[in-house]
């Protein structure tokens, strides 16, 4: 194969069979995919070439194997050959109280076929990836990539070398989307499976959007799922997202979020991890204009030998913005939890207010946490602090609960289920709130996470 | 109603009940009393089954059962309950869902339904207005940013909506002023039939001006050194301990 891509193949470790399906299947990758995603493929595929998976001995991965997650040979479907599933017969959406304009994607292709009645304010854009960059490619261009670099990190360059579909929503200047969007993404799949899959967001200046992802598995069979999703949201725009995996401890999920924020926009980020395999979630968000505040909260339930990893990343661009972190882990059996957050206050990004929390249960000896705030600071007149603890279950408050004639497991329940409440109480939708406080009940008694029992949506 | 016999107790392999008997009967009121460190707490402490003390002989009688063989939760199944001496803050537990839990156990425990939220939260109502607890104080989580009287309230709320046929008070008087103290024994001796016993346990006879005792014991050095009617608290209350500690040889 005479192509401008280096044939260095075995090589790259983990990364050679997917450069080499490649350099084999470019041209059908590219055929079912557009022409946007399709310009930077070859960029991602030499950064991908150099790089190879990190390992545990890179600092940013260092408690996720990365290159050892990619090694299996799992499946993929780059001709999109049809997935036999009708989402909207599978999944009935019950969030009591709380409707949404609901979207499916099933493994990393967005659901056309029965689109919700138009319930999306005007200007809105909302659908498949590939399908409105070949209708809006300048809009696409001017954002795709830009966020999410191939060259810093190895998992974004995958993505790009091998998505072809996803999500796109752009929501225009002034505009409010009161509804929120829910998107659920269904993987499915008979055999062992890879999906690749990309969602672009544009929220302008001034306008407002509220987004809830859930991922769900409806097959046992192993995933390897990456997801890269960049948001830009405008000046004084406000943006909330709420994501929630929920899948099997047979998914490995590795998702890469960045955003920018520009001066004076809002953002709150809630990333709930209540059932998965492995999963490690990279968040980066750049406060690039006075006055941005991001609100990012996390929360991991993780038992039996479930891997949740989380590494944050915050950079204080300009003066005058807030940052508010809180991630919450409770670890049962051999679970291992990872988190990292960094904050970084650039010089001159003055007035800076940022405070981190990462809080963590271990429930046995054999739960490990590994936590790592970051504080990088370049101004003098910031206000920054960090604070981060592993504990266990209060033996008083567990003895006292028991005198008043409520069982110790009950009173674990009442425990825990307070530990992680704090995380949603900052969820902005009150039915959301609620739902995510039965759902984490029913995760703490066990009650979740069986493969095609998906407690959102059915 | 309840039994103690030879009782013997340890925490960390130290040896702090060297022998306990006592005997409490429907509808008595017992005051213990006696200075720090005799064991007051831990006699408490092993009654309702506090995993850190480790019972090493002897016998624990109530309603008939062997207190010793059940799990703290059903010792107050059974009617037991502990007035704690340091009530323990649980940070995002509600109040509610803290006493809904513990009312709706405790009637599981007896075969009965769990209580309709109606009904539940009018039983709150009517139980806060025996200590005027605060319908703020019990929207907040347990104990929560409480201070120390309301704490002690509380645990009397607690007390009239679980109906305990045997109420430990360990130290219930401690931090209180005298507003805060009549409002607590007022709540008790409301709670008061003839079928229920308390045992008090305190420093101070302001309490039991209040509460009456039939029966004040002396706890010292691990074993209960003098028994008496409730002018033994008086006794204590004008001339200290010393003179008792006297009597029993020292």
């Amino acid at each position: 194969m005479s192509s401008p891509l280096g044939g260095n193949e075995g090589g790259r470790g983990a990364a050679a069979q997917y450069l080499t399906l490649y350099r084999e299947c470019r041209e059908l990758i590219a055929r079912h995919s557009c022409d946007v995603m399709n310009a930077l493929r070859d960029e991602a595929y030499s950064h991908l070439e150099q790089s190879g998976f990190p390992t545990k001995r890179v600092e940013d991965y260092k408690y996720t194997d990365v290159e050892a997650l990619f090694a299996p040979d799992c499946g993929l479907n780059i001709s999109r050959l049809d997935i036999p599933v009708n989402p909207y017969d599978v999944f009935k959406c019950d969030v009591p109280n709380m409707s949404t304009s609901l979207y499916f994607m099933v493994n990393d292709t967005f659901y056309n076929r029965a689109l919700p009645k138009a319930t999306l304010p005007d200007g809105v854009i909302l659908g498949s990836l590939k399908e409105l960059s070949a209708q809006h490619p300048e809009l696409v261009a001017k954002h795709y990539g830009q966020l999410a670099r191939t060259e810093e990190d190895a998992v974004t360059a995958l993505n790009t070398l091998l998505a072809q579909d996803g999500l796109f929503v752009y929501v225009p200047k002034g505009v409010v989307v009161e509804k929120p969007i829910q998107l659920v993404n269904i993987l499915r799949a008979d055999v062992n499976f890879m999906a690749n899959r990309r969602v672009l967001i544009i929220v302008e200046d001034n306008a407002q959007a509220r987004i809830l992802a859930c991922d769900h598995t409806t097959d046992e069979v192993d995933f390897l799922a990456t997801q890269v999703i960049e948001v830009f949201v405008g000046r004084g725009a406000s943006f909330e997202f709420y994501e929630l995996e929920e899948s099997t401890p047979r998914t490995t999920r590795l998702s890469n979020l960045y955003v920018q924020q520009e001066a004076d926009s809002r953002v709150h980020i809630n990333d709930i991890t209540l059932v998965g395999g492995t999963t490690r979630n990279t968040t980066r968000v750049t406060l690039a204009g006075r006055g941005a505040h991001i609100d990012l909260c996390g929360m991991a339930i993780a038992d039996k030998q479930q891997h949740v990893d989380n590494h944050t990343f915050i950079d204080h661009a300009v003066s005058d913005c807030t940052s508010h972190e809180l991630y919450k882990y409770v670890l049962d059996d051999e679970a291992t939890g990872a988190f990292a957050g960094k904050v970084l206050v650039r010089e001159g990004a003055q007035h800076t207010d940022s405070q981190q929390t990462n809080r963590n249960l271990c429930l046995t000896r054999q739960a490990r946490m590994y936590t790592q705030p970051q504080l990088e600071i370049y101004a003098d007149d910031v206000k920054c602090s960090h604070g981060a603890t592993v504990g266990q279950l209060n033996e008083d408050a567990l003895f006292y609960m028991q005198q008043r004639g409520i069982s110790f497991v009950e009173a674990r329940q009442l425990l825990m289920r307070a530990f992680v409440g704090e995380v949603i109480d900052g969820v902005g939708l009150e039915a959301l709130r609620d739902r995510l406080h039965h759902l984490v009940e029913k995760r703490f008694r066990g009650e979740l996470g069986k493969c095609g029992d998906c407690t959102v949506c059915k | 109603m309840l039994y103690v016999k030879n009782l013997h107790a340890s925490i960390n392999g130290k040896e702090i009940l060297k022998g306990i008997d006592l005997e409490v009967r429907p509808g008595e009121v017992h005051a213990i009393m006696g200075p720090n460190g005799s064991g007051k707490s831990t006699l408490s402490n092993v009654l309702v089954g506090h995993p850190a003390y480790e019972v090493t002989e002897g016998e624990v009688t109530f309603n008939g059962k062997n207190l010793l063989e059940l799990a703290p939760e059903d010792r107050s199944h059974e009617g037991m309950f502990l007035s704690f001496q340091y009530p323990v803050e649980i940070p995002g537990v509600s109040m509610v869902n803290f006493m809904r839990a513990a009312i709706n156990e405790q009637r599981k425990y007896r075969n009965l339904p769990p209580l309709a939220a109606n009904e539940f939260l009018k039983l709150m109502r009517e139980k806060r207005a025996f200590v005027e607890l605060d319908s703020k104080l019990a929207n907040r989580s347990v104990n929560e940013g409480f201070s120390g009287g309301e704490k002690k309230r509380n645990e009397i709320f607690q007390m009239a909506m679980l109906e305990p046929r045997l109420s430990i008070l360990d130290e219930t008087d401690s931090g209180l002023d005298i507003d805060a103290l009549r409002i607590v024994a007022e709540g008790v001796n409301k709670l008061k039939t003839p079928e229920t016993s308390t045992i008090v346990i305190t420093h101070y006879q302001r309490l039991l001006d209040y509460l009456k005792p039939d029966v004040v014991h002396v706890l010292y050095k691990g074993r209960i050194v003098k028994t008496a009617g409730p002018e033994l608290a008086l006794e204590i209350e004008k001339r200290g301990f010393d003179w008792i500690k006297k009597e029993v040889g020292e």
